[in-house]
């Protein structure tokens, strides 16, 4: 029972922060309809500069994470302004290879500036503490604390404010948004801006328990994008439902068939939804 | 210099440049660029055929190039097969892996399908690295025997070497303008241009999209048996994403839908990076904003733009030569009348 729960927190914990990252995608998507194959490579800047932050100058964590999503929200909404702005209404080939070549930019300015070693993040929260029978690191307890925080927050912001409504309506028609006065370069730099945020945020609270290195970002991306397929391209709801269940198909996978095999099952998950029902899980088709 | 890579004059040069390279060539090295340049050629033509000329966009290419290389490289070294019977099962075995992803592929259109192919890409890497009983994991397979003689023909120097994977060139470039000349590679533009339409037109959607990926990964395939033989060390490398990546950036800055347009760009950008070698693993700095900028600017690439250009003036030269009618008539016709009176 114990190594049950024990499964329980670590799904929950990866499934936040997949949850976090797929859910920036899934409002570029919803907005852009770009898949953007640079958003892990997003995910990465923001581990490096929380860490750059945290070891060079010597910030506090929640600071550096702070000021890292304060870097790669300006960084996102750049690669919305230079890259995909220009590509106007492509919607095929081209804006999905723009996205290859911010990738690569990306990965190999964060190599030349950080270096390709395998580096440690530190962090505060180091204790362990014992719940019911389950130790827990806190680490882990923070990790799902504040992504669940930040996802309710963007609900929030998504359904309370003015600039949030923007957003959803943008993602709803865009000729409608238009119509009403809707600025829609404005409200897709914003997205771009809070996409780059959201997975700063992930990135910076992941690190601990795992390594910062440029390309820690391949993996993570490439769930998001399975996340994103099974709750439906461009939901919000469908990002978070998404994100849980690989989270904690990748949890007890690991434990109850392979290690070696986690990483493969997600993917395999995704072949058979695909497979399947192409349009994903929870939708009839895109928002 | 574009015009003269025209027409058939333009292929027989090419032809004659290549063959006549070893000669040209300072040193074995430059050969073993080339050489290898060529089997990556090979590859990004299959390439262009599924996103070029059936507009999907696949990120898995360098994973099916791994399976025949990988193929190869199990064949000949634990199982002892020899190497030309490994190779042409190399063929197979992609096309084998290929086809139940080109039925699944069917289903899926545009940004679905690169997503499939680039979980498909990830679970190839992640196989050939975990599976380590068939693939020796990272360790990678050691020893891959060089291709053996046929006949007279061996292939034991670089230069050997080098024309075996020229002929394979050429054979392949040869072989991809037949197909995209035919009816088929007609069927595979229309595909492209609109399949709700080429359906509606009577095209058949699942055989023309099974062939064109079958085809396709049968190049990639290919390829990867001859980079076998020819680097004779495989890693799970050979499938990650960086290589899928690199061909497209073949692709795109040579003319996406051209057959000239991506063996330009894989024969070219080689050679820039031997030029940018002082920046090794940071090429992508300079690479990433190119490809950035080709797609806003230059969206049709050297050759697609060059084809436009010349259309454009094709038309304006008929325009000026029409005016040039018009006026003479007019002309005529004035003084006729000044004649008249």
């Amino acid at each position: 029972m114990d190594i049950f729960l024990q499964q329980v927190l670590n799904g929950l914990t990866l499934g936040g922060i997949y949850s976090l990252v797929a859910l920036g995608l899934t409002l570029v998507y919803g907005i852009l309809h770009v898949p953007n194959f640079a958003h892990g490579a997003f995910y990465m800047v923001g581990a490096f500069v929380a860490l750059k932050l945290m070891t060079g100058w010597e910030v506090n964590y929640w600071i550096a994470m702070i000021g890292s999503a304060g870097v790669v929200a300006v960084i996102g909404a750049l690669s919305e302004r230079l890259v995909f702005r220009p590509l106007g209404n492509h919607t095929g080939l081209h804006p999905m290879i723009a996205a290859i070549g911010l990738l690569l930019f990306l990965e190999a300015g964060a190599q030349a500036l950080w270096g390709a070693d395998f580096l440690r993040m530190p962090t505060p929260f180091s204790g362990i503490v014992e719940i019911a029978g389950v130790t827990a690191p806190v680490q882990r307890l923070m990790i799902i604390a504040g992504a669940f925080t930040l996802m309710a927050v963007l609900q929030l912001f998504l359904t309370r404010t003015v600039a949030g409504s923007t957003i959803v309506a943008m993602a709803q028609s865009r000729d409608g948004a238009s119509l009403v006065g809707i600025d829609a370069n404005r409200v897709a730099m914003l997205t771009f801006g809070i996409s780059g945020a959201l997975a700063a945020v992930a990135a910076t609270l992941y690190a601990p328990i795992n390594l910062v290195y440029p390309a820690m970002g391949h993996l993570v991306i490439t769930k998001a994008f399975v996340i994103i397929i099974l709750g439906g391209m461009g939901s919000v709801p469908g990002a978070i439902v998404g994100g849980l269940i690989i989270g904690f198909a990748e949890s007890f996978g690991a434990y109850y068939i392979s290690t070696d095999y986690k990483d493969i099952m997600s993917f395999a998950l995704l072949v058979v939804i695909l497979s399947l029902r192409p349009q994903g899980l929870f939708t009839n088709g895109a928002r | 210099m574009m015009k003269l890579l025209e027409g058939k004059l333009g292929w027989g040069l090419l032809l004659l440049a290549g063959l006549l390279f070893p000669w040209m060539a300072g040193n074995d090295y430059h050969l073993t660029v080339m050489s290898t340049a060529y089997i990556f050629a090979i590859a990004t033509l299959g390439l262009n055929l599924i996103t070029g000329y059936t507009g999907q966009f696949n990120l898995a290419h360098a994973g099916f190039m791994a399976v025949g290389a990988y193929t190869l490289g199990i064949l000949t070294v634990d199982y002892e097969v020899s190497f030309w019977l490994a190779f042409v099962l190399a063929g197979v075995v992609t096309v084998l892996i290929g086809l139940p992803l080109g039925f699944v592929s069917l289903r899926l259109r545009g940004h679905y399908f690169s997503i499939f192919t680039l979980c498909v890409g990830t679970i190839m890497f992640l196989v050939i690295e975990k599976w380590e009983s068939l693939t020796h994991g990272t360790v990678g397979i050691m020893g891959i025997p060089a291709p053996t003689a046929i006949g007279p023909l061996t292939f034991d120097t670089p230069r050997s070497l080098y024309y075996l994977v020229f002929f394979f060139l050429v054979v392949g470039v040869w072989f991809m303008r037949r197909i995209v000349d035919s009816l088929m590679g007609r069927t595979f533009m229309a595909i492209r241009n609109g399949d709700d339409l080429a359906e509606a037109l009577g095209v058949n959607l699942m055989r023309n999209k099974l062939i064109a990926f079958s085809l396709s990964v049968l190049y990639a395939g290919l390829a990867g048996a001859l980079y076998a033989g020819f680097v004779r060390f495989l890693g799970p490398d050979l499938a990650g994403a960086e290589h899928a990546f690199d061909m497209t950036m073949y692709m795109i800055i040579g003319g996406l839908g051209t057959v000239l347009g991506p063996l330009l760009g894989a024969l070219m950008v080689p050679w820039a990076t031997q030029y940018l070698q002082f920046l090794q693993e940071f090429r992508f700095l300079i690479f990433g904003p190119v490809l950035i900028f080709l797609v806003i600017f230059v969206p049709n690439g050297i050759v697609g733009t060059w084809v436009a250009w010349r259309a454009r003036q094709a038309s304006a030269a008929d325009v000026a030569q029409h005016k040039a009618k018009l006026q003479q008539t007019k002309t005529d016709a004035g003084q006729e009348e000044s004649t008249r009176a």
